[in-house]
């Protein structure tokens, strides 16, 4: 095996640059080195003005999400030496603006999220006093997939819509509409469906699928865009049979 | 979205190239299933043409016979079969994503979603044949 790798990295200072570069960089090449590795060893051996977010190194925080080779990769989870004899080329997770080097702005997505509502609605909270919520296990595994992301929007830069029309809410938002939809405890699908249901909503979706292959997670958010149009398809045949049914 | 302030400064934003769904094989095969809806749309359109030149008289479906046979409308029409079919696969293949059906606590397997799908297709295809091929 060869013992050093090129890594091409993409380099952008909002207050000097006009647009993004390139900068190749050659690092050592271990078998136990996955690309964040790589990056951590030119900022603390080489460049230490090269910036990325990163944090708990196991696939777990979502920070590290980068394009690894054109993929959207989680960095901490992708071996340098995938990619034999190199070079790698490391960029900005697409669809999103970058702020700097490799680190993008992701707060649409964090309004986009809290628009869905991912928490439990109820009609009436219980009281405290009156002790939790129960849910048996078999009602947890329904909505367990969909509980799983850790928001590291790689689907969002593998989503051609979310790419071509920045207002589609996009897979992870929904994905978490859902989980919470099919958690028995929750009772606000009809108050998220009505967000959702709106153009920008599930309905911005064509099935191009790629969100569930990048997911590192197995959330498959494709599926539960799928599984949200038969649900407002439904709502909406029982509203055109029973106009004064109300919800 | 906030402009920039202080704290977040000024962004670049990429632009989406015009050809992004060349990149990529799942890119592609999506832009193909968009684009079959014009091949479903003749097909449509053909079967107007064929019930209204039964209407007009069994001359004008001779003469609408005679038209379907030119290679260029049997090279259309091949191809349009080709979409409707790409079409079809692509549609039933999506249905268990769709529908997550749990019986007893297990999530049903996607081929009992699937099969039925094509089942039906199939039946109902060779009922038409049937209609068509007994006289
Ligand atoms: S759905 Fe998957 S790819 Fe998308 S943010 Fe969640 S974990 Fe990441
Ligand atoms: S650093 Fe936390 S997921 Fe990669």
């Amino acid at each position: 095996m060869a013992d050093r790798i090129t890594l091409k990295v993409t380099r952008y200072d909002p207050g000097r640059d006009h647009e993004p570069g390139f900068q190749t960089y050659e690092v050592p090449l271990r078998k136990d080195w996955v690309v964040l590795d790589a990056l951590n060893y030119v900022k603390d051996k080489v460049d230490g003005s090269l910036s990325f977010r990163w944090s708990c190194r196991m696939g777990i925080c979502g920070s590290c999400g980068m394009m690894v080779n054109g993929e959207p990769k989680l960095t901490c989870a992708t071996f340098v030496s995938e990619y034999m004899p190199g070079p790698v080329s490391v960029e900005p997770l697409k669809h999103f603006p970058i702020l700097r080097d490799l680190i993008v702005d992701i707060s649409d997505f964090l309004e986009k999220l809290t628009k869905v509502k991912p928490w439990l609605i109820r009609e009436e909270e219980r009281r405290v006093v009156d002790g939790e919520y129960l849910q048996t296990p078999e009602q947890a595994d329904t909505f367990r997939q969909f509980s799983m992301c850790i928001n590291c929007l790689l689907c969002y830069a593998a989503c051609p819509v979310y790419g071509l029309d920045p207002l589609f809410t996009g897979p992870a938002a929904i994905a978490l509409a859902q989980r919470y939809n099919t958690d028995s405890r929750d009772q606000g699908t009809n108050e998220r469906l009505d967000i959702l249901s709106q153009h920008d909503g599930i309905w911005g979706c064509t099935f191009v699928g790629d969100c569930t292959r990048v997911c590192p997670k197995h959330v498959d958010p494709a599926g539960a865009i799928q599984q949200y149009k038969l649900t407002a398809a439904k709502e909406w045949i029982k509203s055109l049979l029973m106009p004064w049914g109300g919800r | 979205m906030a402009g920039p302030t202080e704290y977040l400064p000024k962004t670049f934003r990429p632009r989406v190239s015009t050809y992004w769904w060349l990149g990529r094989w799942s890119y592609l095969k999506f832009i193909l299933r968009e684009l079959s809806s014009i091949f479903i749309a003749w097909f449509v359109i053909l079967t107007l043409l064929q019930i209204s030149a039964l209407k007009r008289g069994p001359a004008d479906y001779v003469q609408l016979q005679e038209w379907l046979r030119r290679p260029i409308l049997v090279a259309l029409n091949a191809l349009s079969l080709f979409f409707v079919v790409f079409h079809t696969v692509t549609w039933f293949n999506l249905a268990p994503k769709a529908m997550s059906i749990r019986v007893r606590g297990k999530p049903v397997s996607n081929l009992l979603i699937t099969a039925p799908n094509y089942l039906a297709w199939l039946a109902i295809s060779a009922a038409v044949a049937w209609l068509l091929l007994r006289g």
